[in-house]
């Protein structure tokens, strides 16, 4: 039964298309059947993180419009053959997601993988609630900060309001992905504590994915940091969440880059 | 220094009808005469929003029509759709916020005002339990009585409530008790890191309270016109 997971923050650059290109790159990496789909029409990134730009034929909207069919849209990763990337569409707005061709999109999707990872773009708007409309599971994207954390908590009321899920009374699977968390800076005062984020939002700790340099390197070359640089501080924490995603239990820790000095957070699962 | 004033500020609801005269206005007022005559009073308390999207500017009598409705003692509050008509510009008002509550019917027996028929009254909760945290945007409305969280109310959050309002959990956003006046209306809150608190339209913004309340559990209540908090426990 394939898994409907929306990408999610609110706010605007704290990690979603990253954070939906390792994730989703990680689960292949797992063997499962993958797609990541952008909705962030009229401001495409994925397709960049993910090295696939000079493939790009048709998009999402097209497939929407009926001007292609979804397997002539669907672009094949170059490393792993079971990922696959749908992009949005860079010369239209959010106004040409109609919510019955999402709808048809997403359906379709669900019978081709078993993972459908969907990158929604920033705010609160059309965009953002056509993407997590059909989700399963919202991965909330927040960075240890107040203004981030606020709008998380913005849309994690959405996800338990606007849903098709919570339309039929069910409930969402949430959870938290904190990134560009930088343990030292936190123990100084300088940002929000893992525990104050988990306070506020109170919903569970996917992961915690350490503020590194090779997220960066990894976006600049056009590969998932999972993939690029799967022994780096950034890749293992993508890693272990998606473990957790997949239901293992793994200790909460935050993958340092330097050797042998694992910041062990938790004893204990976090929340 | 003088304690600070705070001028309060009440909310209060009426129902105001809306009539749409058409042309020809002469007849039209004629039928209005007859109405009023079935139903004497039915305008008299309540205020009038006339709707002139059928009168044009060239239509007999447009330019008194105002007047002409004014002297048969109705409450003019505002004109929609009004363009640029003769006449219309005193009682231009610009009300913004009105909600259609569907067609009024004056009753011939009756010569008070009739109220809008309303359904059986059903037995209904005075009170309103949330089991899920109120989270940033989210604004609960509850004026028939008490409100209680079991969970936090986050930064950005409102409750409203026309009683107390209770809260298990942190209190980050606002809370605003005895929303509809009522000064013996409380908040209370197992941990207090609240952006405002009012009751009976006083309040208080974090910048002017305590800081060493921040965190606490409290009890806030009115005392002589002002806002008190007290650590609760």
């Amino acid at each position: 039964m394939a898994k409907v997971v929306v990408v999610t923050s609110g706010k605007g650059g704290v990690g979603k298309t990253t954070s939906t290109a390792a994730l989703g790159a990680a689960l292949a990496q797992n063997g499962e059947r993958v797609v990541v789909v952008d909705f962030d029409v009229g401001l495409r990134n994925l397709d960049l993180i993910m090295g696939a730009e000079r493939r790009v034929v048709f998009d999402m909207i097209n497939v929407i419009q009926g001007d292609a069919k979804l397997t002539q849209a669907l672009i094949r990763d170059k490393r792993l053959e079971n990922l696959m990337l749908l992009p949005a569409s860079q010369t239209r707005d959010k106004d040409a997601l109609t919510s019955e061709g999402v709808a048809k999109v997403i359906a379709e999707l669900r019978e081709k993988f078993d993972w459908v990872l969907c990158d929604s773009p920033a705010g609160i708007e059309r965009g953002a609630s056509l993407a997590m409309h059909h989700a399963d599971i919202a991965i909330v994207v927040t960075n240890p900060e107040v203004s981030s954390v606020r709008d998380s908590d913005r849309i994690i009321g959405m996800l338990d309001s606007k849903t098709e899920r919570a339309e039929r009374g069910e409930r969402i699977e949430k959870h938290l992905l904190l990134t560009r968390y930088d343990p030292v800076r936190a123990e100084r005062g300088d940002m929000l504590k893992v525990e104050d984020v988990l306070d506020i939002l109170s919903i569970p700790l996917l992961g915690i994915i350490p503020e590194s340099q090779e997220v960066l390197r990894a976006s600049n070359v056009g590969s998932p940091v999972t993939l690029n640089a799967p022994i780096s501080a950034p890749a293992r924490a993508y890693l272990d969440a998606v473990r957790r995603l997949r239901g293992e239990t793994v200790d909460m820790t935050v993958p340092s880059d330097k050797v042998g000095l694992v910041a062990r957070l938790f004893g204990r699962r976090a929340a | 220094m003088s304690p600070r004033m705070q001028v309060r500020v009440r909310g209060r609801s009426f129902m105001a009808f809306v009539i749409a005269p058409e042309p020809p206005l002469q007849i039209w007022l004629s039928h209005l005469d007859a109405q009023m005559l079935r139903s004497p009073g039915f305008f008299e308390t309540r205020p009038v929003v006339i709707d002139l999207a059928a009168v044009g500017p060239d239509d007999h009598g447009t330019a008194t029509l105002l007047t002409e409705l004014e002297q048969r003692g109705m409450s003019v509050i505002d004109v929609e759709n009004a363009r640029d008509l003769p006449g219309a510009d005193p009682w231009r008002r610009r009300l913004v916020g009105g909600r259609e509550t569907g067609p009024v019917e004056p009753t011939i027996e009756q010569a008070q005002v009739t109220p809008v028929s309303a359904p059986p009254p059903l037995p209904e909760d005075c009170s309103l339990l949330l089991d899920e945290p109120v989270r940033s945007g989210q604004s609960v409305l509850f004026l028939k009585g008490d409100v209680t969280v079991v969970g936090a109310v986050s930064s950005g959050a409102e409750i409203l409530a026309g009683g107390s309002i209770h809260i298990y959990g942190a209190l980050r956003g606002r809370a605003i008790a005895g929303a509809l006046g009522n000064p013996h209306a409380r908040i209370f809150c197992q941990r207090f890191e609240a952006e405002l608190v009012s009751i009976d339209g006083y309040y208080r913004t974090a910048d002017d309270i305590d800081p060493s309340l921040h965190g606490r559990a409290v009890e806030i209540r009115l005392v002589d016109e002002a806002i008190s908090i007290s650590v609760f426990g």
